[in-house]
């Protein structure tokens, strides 16, 4: 059961060989015996859970069940949930219950499909390894001396110790791939706008991205499936007819059954495989390409000349609208407030202070230096110009292949507290990753092998607007041929 | 370009975060190594590229001019740290 | 020294839809407190804005009105500053691209025209309230009006005097009404002027350092408060001081402005796009379905009366002073099918007059345009005289029914008979010798005195016209 897919889930789920309540029990039982050293999961409520498990089961039972009917998901704290405590890995948050649910939460709520608990993250999503948190750092199941990736490192994690059988994310710098790739699961940060933003914490608003994560490309499509589409509520989600990602997974390969990606071209950035990545990460992704020709795709040549500028803008960007996302938590209307202050300004200050974290903190700095006047123009504006030829480097790369191959991390997972006292080597770390939140594009990560210390590594893939689908085929396809995203690590048992 | 002490704590009191000396001074070491890697930006000629605030070239969509929302100031405020006669507490407003 | 006076005025219009700009909650005035602060208007986490059709239709409608440029596309952006009655921690405006660029409008001041350009006008959500009484020394937060739809209005500096900036107000102030955009309502807050007033010495060609006094919310107001601000920047002048650039507010109760101690450090704002808002783009299409829309606007309706009535300048302005003013009128002048100058005299006199004593709007009015037109027949057609009008007039305001009715029930009937007021005149003249011999001694004042007598003799029903031309004919023959 632990490895097996959504759509075996949903099968035993219809045949009334599992119940919903089994099956969220099993998980519970799981997370009570793992959680305590994986630290993956900030909030669990059995109640909460088994009850919505139990009207998944009424529907099933009544023939009414859709794909995701009864099956638990574990939620990045980041998603409001109406009744559930929603922190956002923050002090700042620590005792906030939402009055209501994030669109995401609502579809998903509508599908039938079971919160199974809030998975932990760096705060406010600030991070790249789940150390920022609250509420302590996350460990990687496959080392627990090391970290899991972040900001959604609970959500990988939980998924990849099999405490969750897939999980949902934020991704506005590489928060969905980054973990999925040091965890050694699969994430998928769709086209901007495809995902509502509606009660997803902002971090950054013009970059966030909600997302699944879980063990394989067909369990994120149907979990696409489901958070894909339309709220009238974020003025940035598109209006566009609904796609079954699922159903173009299984679509026939046109000729020849050996090379069932034959014609596909995929394109490979030289910059991606130049100074400051890891040899092991090099290889094992220069294995998946070999792969990925021998199921028929055409490797291509491509340069993305401005990548390089991807993480200075990024972090000018980022931390800019971050700063003023941040500024509502304020102490007045909701989160903490400081016990003690003398006066209004004193007690926003204070309330600040000690309801944010060190990295949040720091990029609230950033952000309100680079808007600040006489500033404004040689930071804020410039990154959005130099966005501007990011997303034009992908526009001429597309006009010579499909999709864009990578490795996700230029390492695998690191060890805990590696990094924690030096923002810019963690700021690296997203190199390969944010360029797609700055041009809009979907991109998505998956197991590829193994590097030092047998830690996962990830191939990182990236679509043209709109071409999940695109994307989904060429990552099924591949895992039908190798069994990287099968492996489980040891002691998840 | 760096940021001088007294910049950092500017920038602190715009974003109404309180910090203390040593947490300036600390914080000053590390935003300047950001900004080293920020800085790389200005390394290519942007003259004539237009500022991209959105992955994608839409316009706003509008909402027709409706009432859609009820009362819940009872449910929002049962989460707030201080209110009375339903209205938001803070200290003293000064104009 | 001579010294000139410069103000530019900034208005903020509450736009009057049913929900707020960004959010589906209600507008309405005096609800409890956050009753109407939804999960947008309260900035829980997570929640976005999505953009009021209404709010945009309207900020065009103003554009079209001043003859402004329509942006075809605007940008929202970003102020940021903490303040408690602002739940985001920034506020949603419009920075470098506002929906409304240019414009100008026409003022009277006394019977002189003035043309006040404008230097733009944008959309952007107002804040909450502060209470400050009765929290034991704490302030309580109100966010009913947070989010409600603002249009802002910026004028150049080009009044001259608190007279020319009360005159702009008073305009602008009937021209969000009259395009219904606005309900104009200034004890509620709906129209709030911020002045911006500097001095410099006559002649000079740079502007003087300003002040700018915020939250005017009345005419009387708006002109003290730059009297005082004008005289306290001249004496600081003259005695050798500067004026520093501050906001600053105006204290009714002392008649005084003094500088406010919340904006006193400096502000950085740190204006960005709002990245959760994307470009605002308006159609052709829309800004002509607009236009198509929009009413006969004051001057050109002022300018119409003047050229088609033959209205002076200040009676064609005080009848388009509102739209309602105007509709009445021209009912009016539909139904008595003509009689433009005794219509307007009637509005301008008697009717304005008995609105003003009991306090009432035009809408208010419980003397009908219809009722009225009635009555003004009566005068026209000489079945009545402007004396017995006015009774008329007074019964009608009392409810006692139409023209004709009261006429009849009171017998109102004008002695028009030429043979009939002969005779009354010729025992008028008889009974007043002494006044004839006056007259005839080339004293005019007795003639009047003669009129008198045979009004009086008439029980005041005489036809006035006719009295005169008889008695000069009988005084001369």
């Amino acid at each position: 059961m632990l490895n097996s897919t959504l759509k075996q889930l949903s099968a035993l789920l219809a045949q009334k060989k599992l119940s919903s309540v089994e099956l969220t029990q099993s998980y519970l039982d799981r997370v009570a015996r793992l959680n305590p050293g994986l630290n993956a999961f900030v909030t669990v409520d059995a109640d909460r859970s088994l009850a919505q498990a139990r009207a998944a089961d009424a529907q099933i039972a009544a023939g009414k069940a859709q794909a995701l009917t009864g099956i638990p998901v574990a939620h990045k704290d980041i998603f409001c949930a109406k009744g559930w405590r929603t922190t956002c890995g923050s002090k700042m948050l620590a005792n906030f219950v939402s009055p209501y649910d994030a669109h995401v939460v609502e579809r998903l709520n509508a599908a039938g499909a079971v919160i199974l608990g809030k998975t932990n993250m760096d705060e406010f999503a600030m991070g790249s390894s789940s150390e920022t948190c609250f509420w302590g750092p996350v460990k990687n199941p496959w080392d627990r001396t090391r970290v899991p990736g972040g900001s959604s490192g609970g959500s990988a994690a939980a998924v990849a110790a099999r405490m969750a059988p897939v999980a949902i994310g934020t991704d506005t710098g590489g928060s969905i791939r980054q973990p999925a790739a040091l965890s050694g699961i699969c994430g998928l940060k769709p086209t901007y706008g495809v995902v509502s933003r509606y009660g997803m914490i902002a971090f950054a608003s013009s970059l966030d991205q909600g997302g699944p994560l879980a063990k394989s490309a067909a369990d994120l499509a149907l979990m696409l499936n489901v958070m894909a589409g339309f709220d009238a509520r974020d003025s940035t989600s598109l209006e566009r007819p609904a796609e079954d990602y699922a159903r173009a997974l299984e679509a026939p390969p046109t000729g020849d059954r050996a090379k069932p990606l034959a014609g596909l071209r995929i394109g490979v950035p030289k910059e991606y495989f130049g100074e400051g990545l890891g040899s092991d990460v090099g290889a094992a992704v220069e294995a998946a390409l070999a792969q990925f020709e021998k199921l028929g795709a055409q490797r291509v040549a491509i340069s993305l000349p401005n990548s390089g500028l991807s993480v200075p803008a990024y972090y000018v960007i980022a931390p800019a609208e971050a700063s003023s996302n941040l500024s509502r938590f304020d102490g007045v209307r909701y989160g903490y407030r400081a016990a003690e202050y003398s006066d209004l300004a004193d007690m926003y200050r204070k309330s600040r202070a000690q309801g944010f974290g060190a990295e949040v903190k720091r990029r609230i700095l950033i952000g309100t230096y680079v808007l600040s006047h006489g500033y404004y123009d040689a930071y804020y504006l410039k990154a959005q110009k130099i966005r501007r030829l990011i997303a034009r480097d992908f526009v001429e790369a597309y006009q010579q292949c499909d999709l864009i191959m990578g490795p996700t991390s230029p390492n695998v997972a690191f060890a805990l507290g590696a990094k924690a006292s030096d923002p810019v080597q963690m700021y690296l770390n997203d190199i390969y990753t944010v360029a797609a939140n700055l041009a809009g594009l979907p991109a998505m990560s998956i197991p590829c092998g193994f590097g030092e210390g047998n830690m996962p590594v990830g191939l990182h893939l990236t679509g043209n607007y709109f071409a999940e689908a695109k994307m989904l085929h060429a990552a099924h396809q591949y895992q039908l041929a190798t069994d990287w995203h099968l492996r489980q690590p040891a002691g998840t048992e | 370009m760096s940021l001088s002490l007294p910049e950092v704590k500017r920038i602190a009191w715009l974003a109404r975060i309180e910090i203390t000396d040593a947490e300036a001074a600390a914080a000053q070491g590390q935003l300047n190594d950001i900004f080293k890697l920020i800085e790389q930006m200005q390394s290519v000629d942007t003259g004539g590229v237009a500022p991209m605030a959105h992955g994608q070239d839409v316009v706003q969509r509008l909402r027709e001019d409706r009432v859609t929302e009820t009362d819940q100031h009872a449910i929002y405020q049962a989460i707030a740290p201080q209110v009375e006669n339903g209205l938001y507490l803070v200290p003293k407003v000064i104009e | 020294m001579d010294w000139e006076t410069v103000i530019g005025i900034e208005t903020h219009a509450q736009l009057s839809t049913a929900s707020k700009i960004f959010s589906g909650a209600a507008t309405q005035f005096g609800a409890a407190p956050n009753v109407q602060a939804c999960a947008v208007d309260i900035a829980l986490p997570g929640v976005l804005p999505v953009l009021n059709r209404a709010a945009v239709e309207k900020a065009v409608r103003l554009g079209l009105a001043v003859g402004a440029q329509i942006n075809r596309r605007s940008v929202f952006a970003r102020k940021n500053y903490f303040y408690p009655d602002l739940p985001k921690g920034y506020q949603i405006s419009q920075y470098e691209l506002p929906v409304v660029q240019g414009g100008s409008l026409p003022v009277m001041i006394k019977d002189v025209a003035k043309i006040v350009k404008l230097t733009r006008a944008h959309l952007e959500e107002d804040a909450g309230k502060s209470l400050h009484e009765d929290f034991h020394g704490l302030s309580g937060i109100d966010l009913n009006r947070a989010g409600t739809p603002l249009l802002e209005i910026v004028t150049e500096p080009d009044m001259r005097s608190a007279e020319e900036a009360v005159a702009y107000a008073k305009a602008l102030h009937a021209l969000v009404r009259w395009i219904g955009i606005c309900d104009g309502n200034m004890q509620e807050g709906s129209f709030r002027c911020d002045a911006n007033v500097s001095v410099r010495p006559k002649g000079a060609q740079v502007l003087g350092t300003r002040c700018e006094i915020k939250n005017l919310n009345s005419f009387r107001f708006l002109e003290e408060a730059i009297n005082y601000e004008v005289r306290r920047q001249i004496e600081l002048l003259e005695d050798g001081g500067s004026v520093v650039q501050e906001t600053r507010l105006y204290d009714p109760e002392r008649k005084q402005t003094r500088s406010m101690r919340s904006k006193e450090d400096a502000h950085d704002y740190r204006y960005f796009p709002d990245p959760d808002l994307l470009p605002l783009v308006i159609s052709a299409e829309t800004i002509e379905q607009i236009r198509s829309e929009l009413p006969e606007l004051p001057q050109a309706k002022r300018e119409r009366y003047m050229r088609d009535y033959q209205l002076s300048p200040y009676d064609a302005g005080v009848l388009t002073s509102s739209r309602e003013v105007a509709d009445f009128y021209e009912n009016l002048i539909q139904a008595l099918g003509g009689g433009y100058k005794l219509a307007s005299s009637w509005i301008a006199g008697e009717l304005f007059g008995a609105l003003k004593r009991a306090g009432l709007e035009i809408c208010q009015s419980p003397i009908s345009s219809g009722q009225l037109a009635g009555l003004l027949q009566r005068i026209q057609n000489n079945a009545i005289n402007g004396k017995q009008a006015k009774e008329v007039f007074d019964a009608m305001w009392n409810g006692e029914g139409d023209a004709e009715a009261i006429i009849l029930a009171r017998g109102l009937t004008q002695i028009s008979d030429a043979r009939e007021l002969e005779q009354i005149i010729d025992g008028v003249l008889a009974a007043n010798l002494k006044s004839v011999e006056e007259y005839r001694a080339g004293k005019e004042k007795a003639f009047n005195a003669l009129v008198g007598q045979a009004m009086k003799a008439t029980k005041g029903n005489g036809n006035p016209a006719q009295i005169n031309g008889i008695l000069k004919k009988k005084l001369e023959g």
